[in-house]
């Protein structure tokens, strides 16, 4: 199925959702609708990306992000190269620059990139003549993760003006957790974050969001809890005493989510710690768990991305575009 | 721990002195299931009902019970040194009628179980109202912050890592951030430990002509400037202990006129002695932290009597002879300190000038304030936790007479003024003076 009307976004990369207006955030979820249906046919193939390289550029491990984008590109029709840090140059002392610049040279045309470091896949983008899409860096952004989700969302809510949506967690390492803030913000949904007080970053409020320590309190009529997990691989020092008191205080069960509203949906961007941060009987109740649905809609969101990426290139074959 | 119900005792013809309230008035205060029912002056102009017990106060002082913020009380784990039993019975003759345990046992209170265990045997062995305090950090360890919210729940009154200081600036930042989620409140013993070292005694004069290894002023007040710091950055709710320089009372004055939310408290040692009672190596008088100068002992009074201070502790310490009996860099710390609370106090008032409003309210209302409890105050509906004294009466401390299981006191022997006579707990006697005692 071919999209609808001609349609031009206006950035070379799609390195944070920082930055994109709502109009093109619209788009994007326009798009991914459609994608939504087409992968649920028996043929989700098409030719939209033929003869175009899509190289999986992963720096961190990842199994679930790294497939969605594998899928997303090969149901377009590119031809997908996956590299993790384990098999590359990387491991054998070369700099990042230099990593992007022998992958420029092979002249792919989009480059997934996910990075520990913050800010490290806008450096390659800026040495590269392709397109980069950030799929995660440090504790700074994950764009296509907040557009799943808000794709996620307006597929269950109808909308998300006017919508509470509770962030719930490690506010402070979460890369999704900003992505979301800017999306739900330029959308008109209202923010909150409810976190132990360590979880939360300095200035947290100047991103626009309401601040909240307690779950009964920050959930209260929320429309939407999104819950974290918490990033034990960036936690240098401890930050709260324990599992278990973690789980008494901030750990989402049918008691604390009972605050919400009624016919709130419950997300978690994967993978869970059952037990930590999520009752494990509420992650897999389908009535309030919309988790599964996240995944589905990712490989969608990846698609209607890669797809206004590599649009870019049309008139302008084996060129970079502006 | 209350009396029985339907039980009325009219504590009659008192001075009645409630720092809470601004009272000091002539008057009576009616006891009602363990509660204050009535207070006023003359209640009863006819007698009261024949079923009202009648306690004659004779004019002397009636007064909250004492609330004492830290003291050492051995379980578990030191029981050779005191136990609830022993440790209240010698707080309920100081007048003090509710204590914050240090957390610093064997095993130390930093699990929700061992917090339970002391509530139970308090409730079990304690003539007095004893609430745990646990430990910050795991194990004393300053490294890995204890369960603040599931002990704060099970009953822990506020968090402190006894002796220690928490050094790290990361682990005390994190502490006073994720504290903030229940407002507890952490109380510090300010020491910088590598400047402290080894030292056994207050750096100077005193110590160069001994011998010994010394502790500086200042490492007192870099912690407690540190931890000043760190509380203006994450809105914690600190409370700096023990402090004993005049650099750390002035540093905290300067903390609150900023407007920061913190407080601190000082043991009478530190403004009853000076470095001086340290004499030939009198490891009775070794404390931790170490006795000052002169001027650190002047500016502790002056703390107090500007209000700079929120609470006076009692700090009581209790060790063993074998422990004290060495030489004086090996000898422990401490002062055996609950039965020595109030007359010492009150030295403050009647030989150095301090209101007695002010001492009183640095014994009561102020350190029950800090510790959220509902006690220090004399006020209809509050528990009739009570200290009735003498003012006026003189007599001479004696560590023969201490009931603490440890004599160590370097107080032995001083002329002190104002004796206990009776103290009540949820308005049952739990010590009442012999009246042919002094």
């Amino acid at each position: 199925m071919a999209p609808a009307a001609p349609f031009s976004y206006p950035h070379r990369h799609l390195l944070g959702i920082k930055g994109l207006s709502a109009e093109v955030i619209d788009e994007l979820l326009q798009r991914s609708e459609g994608y939504v249906e087409q992968n649920r046919q028996l043929d989700k193939k098409q030719s939209t990306l033929r003869g175009r390289t899509q190289i999986n550029l992963f720096f961190e491990s990842s199994t679930r992000t790294r497939t969605s984008f594998e899928l997303a590109g090969k149901r377009l029709g590119a031809d997908v190269i996956n590299m993790s840090v384990e098999g590359s140059a990387i491991k054998k002392g070369e700099t990042l620059i230099d990593t992007a610049m022998t992958l420029n040279a092979m002249h792919p045309d989009v480059l997934v990139v996910r990075h520990p470091e913050s800010g490290a896949v806008n450096l390659l983008a800026q040495k590269v003549d392709c397109a980069v899409i950030n799929a995660g860096d440090g504790s700074h952004e994950h764009p296509t993760q907040a557009l799943l989700d808000a794709l996620t969302i307006r597929r269950r809510k109808g909308r998300l003006a006017g919508l509470v949506v509770a962030i719930c967690g490690d506010v402070r390492h979460s890369r999704v957790a900003r992505s979301n803030i800017h999306l739900l913000n330029v959308m008109g949904a209202r923010t909150r974050v409810v976190a132990p007080p360590t979880l939360l970053p300095p200035a947290i409020e100047r991103l626009g969001v309401s601040v909240f320590h307690d779950m009964h309190e920050g959930l209260a009529g929320a429309d939407i809890v999104m819950m974290l997990r918490l990033q034990t691989e960036r936690m240098h020092r401890a930050y709260f005493p324990s599992l278990r008191e973690y789980f008494r205080y901030w750990g989402l069960d049918r008691d604390k989510l009972a605050a919400a509203k009624p016919d709130a949906l419950v997300m978690h961007p994967g993978p869970m710690n059952r037990g930590v941060e999520i009752d494990t009987d509420l992650a897999d109740d389908i009535d309030r768990s919309v988790i599964r649905k996240q995944v589905e809609m990712g490989v969608a969101v990846r698609m209607a991305c890669l797809e206004v990426l590599a649009g870019r290139f049309d008139n302008a074959p084996g060129g970079a575009a502006k | 721990m209350n009396a029985a119900p339907g039980q009325r005792t009219l504590w009659r013809n008192a001075r009645l002195l409630d720092a809470a309230s601004d009272r000091d008035e002539a008057g009576d205060l009616l006891v009602e299931d363990g509660r204050i029912a009535d207070i006023g002056p003359n209640l009863f102009p006819e007698n009261p009902p024949e079923s009202t017990e009648v306690l004659d106060c004779a004019g002397h002082c009636l007064a909250p019970g004492l609330v004492d913020m830290r003291a050492f009380l051995g379980e578990p784990g030191f029981e050779h040194r005191e136990t609830l039993a022993s440790g209240s019975a010698a707080a309920a003759s100081g007048g003090i009628t509710t204590i914050a345990a240090r957390p610093d046992t064997e095993p130390v209170i930093d699990d929700i179980a061992l917090v339970e265990f002391v509530k139970r045997l308090a409730q079990a062995t304690a003539q007095v109202r004893v609430h745990p305090m646990a430990a910050i950090t795991k194990g004393l360890e300053g490294s890995e912050m204890t369960e603040f919210g599931l002990l704060a729940e099970a009953g822990a009154v506020a968090f402190c890592d006894g002796e220690n200081a928490v050094a790290d600036a990361l682990v005390m930042s994190r502490v006073l951030t994720y504290a903030t989620n229940w407002d507890l409140l952490i109380v510090q013993l300010p020491a910088e430990p590598r400047l402290a070292g080894s030292g056994c005694m207050n750096s100077g004069e005193v110590a160069t002509r001994l011998g010994l290894p010394g502790i500086p002023a200042a490492a007192e007040v870099i912690m407690l400037e540190r931890d000043l710091r760190l509380v203006e950055a994450t809105g914690g709710r600190y409370h700096a202990t023990c402090l004993s320089t005049a650099a750390a009372i002035e540093a905290m004055r300067q903390a609150k006129a900023r407007g920061l939310a913190v407080s601190c408290s000082v043991a009478p040692h530190h403004f009853a002695l000076n470095e001086n009672a340290v004499g030939e190596y009198r490891t009775f008088a070794k404390t931790w932290p170490p006795l000052r100068r002169e001027e650190d002992r002047l500016a502790v009074v002056a703390g107090i009597a500007d209000g700079t201070v929120d609470a006076i502790v009692s700090d009581h310490a209790p060790q063993d002879q074998e422990s004290k009996r060495q030489p004086f860099t090996q000898a422990a710390s401490g002062i055996s300190g609950l039965e020595t609370l109030l007359p010492l106090a009150l030295e403050l008032h009647l030989g150095g000038g301090v209101p007695l409003e002010r001492v009183l309210a640095a014994l009561t209302s102020g350190p029950a304030g800090l510790l959220g409890l509902e006690a220090g105050r004399l006020t209809p509906g509050a528990m009739a936790d009570l200290v009735l004294f003498d003012l006026e009466k003189p007599w001479r401390i004696d560590e023969n007479q201490l009931k603490a299981k440890c004599k160590n006191t370097p107080f032995d022997g001083r002329p002190v003024q104002g004796l206990v006579l009776r103290t009540a707990v949820g308005g049952r006697t739990v010590y009442q003076a012999n009246t042919d005692q002094a």
